[in-house]
Formats: C-alpha cells, structure tokens, sequence
C-alpha cells in the first residue's frame, strides 16, 4: 500500500470530523443564559382557544447545546418565537442573563437581538433577493458597532468570516444570495453568527433541507463556534438521532409541554415518559430492530 | 432463480439546458430487482437519485431526454417508447412513480374516491362506477385505511394520512415496479413509520411485485430494503445487501455516507462523525477520472485520470474504484484503529 503511504500527509489535511471539547461537561455550574418559568402561549380564534406552549419551565446556562425534540405541532416553533421575542408569551416569565426579559420598546428588542440570533430551516426564504451577500455580512459588523470602521478593517472581518465556514470571500463579493447552494447559504447564515457573537444561537431545523453528508459540516462548524465564543445553543429538531449526537441536554416537547428532559444518554436509552418511548422506538435504527409490528394503522387518530 | 421485475441494462439519460448542453445525469446505470424484492437509492443531493427514478418509468419530457440502454420490465422492454403510450400502458400498471411531494398532488376539490375512477379511466378498463367502488373499498381495507377516507377531500386528512391514501391511488392497478422518491421525508418519525409498514405489507401482499425505494435517510432504507445502490454523479459507485453496505461499504464514497448515519443507540455519541468534504461536480463538465477523486482521501494522480469500471465480486456486490477491495479494507482497518 505505498500509494497510501504517500497520501497520508493529504489524508489528515481534508479530515474534517466534528469535534467536541465538552462532551461531558457539568453545565449546572454554569451561570444562567436563558431561563423561563410557567411559559405559556395561549392562541385565540373566534371561540377556538389553542394552547401552543403550555406552562413550560427551563434552564439554559451559558455554552450548552440545549435540543428541543418534538414532532410537527408540537409547539415547538412557538417556542422558539418567544425565546426570540417575535412573539410575547401570554403567561409566565422569560429570565435573559439572570433578570427579567424586557423587550418592550423597538430600541430594547434591538439590544435584545444582539444577545440572541437565529439560524432558520430554510435557507433558501431566509435572505432578501435584493441584498448582496457584502450588504448581509456589512448589516452585522454595523449591528456590532463597527460602522465607522476603516472599508480594509471590514473586508478583513468578512473575509475571516467567511473562511470560518469554508467559503471565500473573494468569490463572493458583489453576489447574490439566491447564487449559492443550500449548504452554502446555511454555512453563510454561521458566518454571520460568527460576526454576530451573540450569547445565545437558535437554531431551527438548520440541517433539515440539506443531506447527510453537508449536514456534519454544518454541525461541525456550530460546534467550533460555540467552542470559540462560549455561546448557548438552542437546537431545534424533530431528527432524534441528530439531537441525540449533538446535545448536552435534551427536552422533548409533546402538545406544548416538556415530558422529559435531561442529558441525553438518559433520555434517549432509558426513556421514562410514555411519549418518548414511543417516539424512541419510531426512528429507524441500524444496530437494533425497527419493530413494524407495533404499527397499527387502522386505529391510529392523528 | 426468481424472476426478474425490472431489469435496467446501460440506461444512459440526459438533460439539455436551455443553452443546448448535455448533461447526463444518468450515465450507463444497469441494475435487476427480482419479484418481491425492493433496492434502495442512496446518494447526496445532486447525485442523480431522482432522475434515475423518472428515467426508469420511461416516460421523458423536456428537459430530461432518452439516449440509450434498455428498460425491460417483467420481460417487456419499454425504452424508446412514444410517451403517449408509455402513459396509457406502462404508468400506473406496470411502474407506479412517488415523488416527495405526493401528497400534495391531490385536486382538493375533489373527492378521493374520484381519483381513482380516473386512474380505471386513464388506463381504459372495463368497469363501472359500482366495480370501481368496491375494487377500492377492498383495496382500502386491505392496507388499512378507512374506507370512509374515500368520500373525503384530501384537505381533511392528515399529512401522514394523505400519503397513504396517495400511495394507495397510484397503485391501485398493481403495478410491477413501485418508484418511491423520499416518499416519507416530510413526514414525522410516526406517520413515516406508518408510510413505510403500508409500503412493506404491499409488497409482501404482492399489490406491487417489486420497489425501488429513493432517500439519503440511511437508517431508513437499511430498515426498508433489501439491497441498497450508492449513486454519485449519476453513476453507480456500489451495490450490496443493506446489511453489506452499512456495516462494511467498500467504495470511500459510500463510507463517507455511513458515516454520516445518526441514530439514538447506544455508541453513537462516541463515533467521529466525518464530513465529506467539497460538493459533487458539475455534470455539464464531468472529470476525466474517477468522479469522486476531487473528494476521495485515498485519490491517487491515476485516479484524475482514469475513470475506473464496475467490478463485479459476486454474490451481487459491485463497486466502482480503482483500488482493489484488500486495499481499501486495509486502510479502512488502520484508520479505525
């Protein structure tokens, strides 16, 4: 195998595996990021009362990777629009960085945003056509505070940016969003993240409309990041095995409640609440059996 | 031996732009299901999986043109055909097609009971309204959907719902091959799980004869099929049981894709998980080597250059690499360890 031998310096150059520096770190010692006590939304139609999320209470501390699991209709989405402020919640109480969330003015949700930003599912609807990608990355160094800064210093900010997530600046410059791929657009939504540092990231589906194969970069470049800035990350999915892999904690959301929450090897192989179990047990696995016998179709009330 | 289903020998497709370039997105595929088998399609987006899938019913429209290699179909070769006949004698009995978004294909102004009267239609058959009703009716039951769903609009069943009843229409005539392109992919784990025993229980039933079954969910297909194909740049890179080909794939490429597998067992938590690294290349330019060199960590200079064969190890196992299978396995065992 002298062809091998020879390759090997090559080999260990194209590596890209996804890293972890705290797999089993404590986190309960870590000070609060986000925080929220009897969190409730409530959505009223005409006579149709829907309770998205109902009374949910959580603990998110800095530089976690926190996954909330749960199917479509969950309540899941809702959340997430609370935690980012797009949405007041009708009852109960968000703590940001240990004191009350106050985002009632335009001016304080603005300095709000600068501690939380998101990554969305699709990243084909997350960016304005008519915006090139310089005036997206700009958008962030300005939000950052670095309007007056010399044009060189902010090339060189978006030139880092961009090499971050394997892309090149140069090549992307005076382009449109709508010119890259899936991946590529998803990869340009962590470089702003990078700009960005915010102390905490949301992540929605950010892998679900790309492949397997592109989605461990995406995770490995989240994870390097978080690494770098210490950030919390709050994953949202419903792909069981990715928050299995991926999380410091886990909570699995079923009709706007938490069933279970906890770390993840727990939760995932000694589940307790019935509806984890049952979630657990739907996800094609490859070392134990996937029991289709379980399924019955006629009786079955979505 | 079991008899062949479909057998595919060369098939070459395909697209041209709107600039007049060729670009073949199925370059000299040949694969057989024998009768009650199913062959899953694995591959990253843009590797040629879906245009397999419409190639193999052989009904082309613009862009997507034929160029050659045949298509037989429980003995009966199909490719060339005028579209027009491949519509009314080929579609719907002999290769039922699945896209991802079936579910959405429902007319929702109309009943779905009505969707199968135009499929008897389409296909010329000998029956009245009363026969189609109870052809349905047993079918329904039988596959463990509410007969009642057939005097509903698609509008009133659930997501998961939708797409059994859609799988259930077009399969109505019992088709020889069933194509499903990611027919589980907007779905939650539990309908999904739903999807896939229908799609089972019918080809045990024999409702379809054969099916080739399209998604990058790995852990899915090694659940559902029973062989799986690795395409890359519309070319087959490597076949084998399901079994073969996720605990021990022998192309770097189809490597790359298992370990890429998420799943909430025990262990996974403590696997590298590795990223191929780089995009899958223009098929308007294709290389002149091996396709998958740009990206291969093994990928010697020879590799740019030559394009390797298919070769056959028997027992159905095929792989498209110039190193020999001791070789790859050899350096797979020392970068394991």
């Amino acid at each position: 195998m002298k062809t091998n031998e020879k390759n090997k310096a090559v080999i260990e150059d194209t590596r890209e595996s996804v890293s972890f520096g705290t797999r089993d770190k404590d986190f309960s010692k870590e000070p609060l990021c986000l925080s929220g006590r009897g969190v409730t939304r409530v959505f009223q139609t005409g006579k149709v009362t829907t309770v998205a999320v109902d009374h949910v209470d959580f603990d998110f501390h800095k530089g976690e990777l926190i996954s909330i699991v749960g199917e479509s209709g969950s309540g899941k989405t809702t959340l997430s629009k609370m935690l980012l402020g797009l949405l007041e919640p009708t009852d109960g109480e968000i703590m940001f960085q240990g004191k009350p969330r106050d985002i009632s003015t335009g001016a304080k949700k603005r300095e709000y945003w600068k501690g939380i930003q998101a990554i969305f599912q699709d990243p084909f609807s997350s960016y304005n056509v008519f915006h090139k990608i310089d005036s997206v990355l700009l958008d962030c160094i300005d939000m950052r505070g670095g309007r007056n800064l010399p044009k060189e210093k902010k090339i060189e900010m978006m030139t880092e940016a961009c090499s971050f997530v394997n892309l090149k600046f140069a090549e992307l410059t005076n382009k449109y969003p709508f010119e890259l791929s899936g991946g590529q657009m998803q990869r340009l939504m962590i470089a702003r993240i990078f700009l960005l540092k915010p102390n905490i990231l949301l992540a929605d589906e950010p892998t679900s409309m790309i492949d397997a194969c592109s989605r461990a970069t995406i995770l490995d470049m989240l994870l390097k990041l978080r690494d770098e800035t210490g950030m919390t990350v709050i994953f949202i999915t419903h792909d069981i095995g990715l928050a299995y892999y991926i999380s410091d904690s886990v909570y699995i959301m079923e009709h706007g409640k938490f069933v279970e929450s906890g770390k993840p090897d727990k939760v995932m192989l000694e589940p307790e609440a019935a509806y984890t179990k049952r979630l657990i047990s739907d996800v094609p696995k490859i070392h134990e059996p996937w029991d289709l016998s379980t399924v019955d179709l006629l009786n079955y009330q979505s | 031996m079991a008899k062949k289903m479909l057998e595919v020998h060369e098939l070459t497709t395909k697209y041209i732009t709107r600039q007049g370039e060729d670009v073949y997105s199925v370059d000299h595929v040949s694969l057989d299901i024998e009768e009650g088998k199913s062959l899953g399609i694995a591959g990253e987006s843009g590797c040629g999986k879906s245009t397999l899938a419409l190639s193999l019913m052989g009904y082309y429209f613009p862009p997507l043109h034929y160029t050659s290699g045949e298509i037989i179909i429980d003995g009966k070769n199909i490719s060339g055909m005028d579209p027009d006949v491949v519509r009314k004698t080929v579609l719907g009995s002999e290769v039922a097609y699945i896209p991802q978004a079936a579910m959405n294909a429902l007319n929702p102004t109309r009943k779905v009971g009505k969707f199968i009267e135009d499929v008897i239609e389409a296909h010329e058959l000998p029956m009245d309204k009363k026969q189609i009703r109870e052809m349905a009716e047993q079918r329904f039951a039988k596959l463990g959907l509410p007969v009642e769903a057939l005097d509903k609009y698609s509008v009133e069943l659930s997501g998961g719902m939708r797409q059994r009843v859609v799988i259930a229409i077009s399969t109505i005539l019992s088709p020889k091959v069933l194509i499903a392109d990611e027919p589980s992919s907007a779905l939650d784990v539990t309908s999904q799980k739903m999807v896939i025993k229908m799609m089972k229980d019918m080809l045990a039933n024999g409702m379809v004869k054969s099916m080739i079954f399209i998604t990058h969910e790995l852990p899915l297909l090694y659940n559902v099929t029973d062989d799986i194909m690795v395409m890359y740049a519309g070319q087959i890179v490597e076949r084998g049981t399901a079994h073969e080909m996720v605990f021990d794939p022998i192309h770097p490429y189809s490597r790359g894709l298992m370990r890429s597998i998420l799943v909430p067992e025990e262990g996974t938590r403590d696997v590298k998980l590795t990223a191929i690294p780089g995009t899958p290349p223009n098929l308007k330019h294709p290389p002149a080597g091996c396709r998958f060199a740009d990206r291969c960590r093994y990928a010697t200079p020879a590799c740019k250059v030559q394009q390797p064969p298919l070769f056959d190890i028997g027992g159905g196992r095929t792989y498209r690499c110039s190193f020999s299978v001791d070789q790859l396995k050899e350096v797979y065992a020392h970068e394991d360890e």
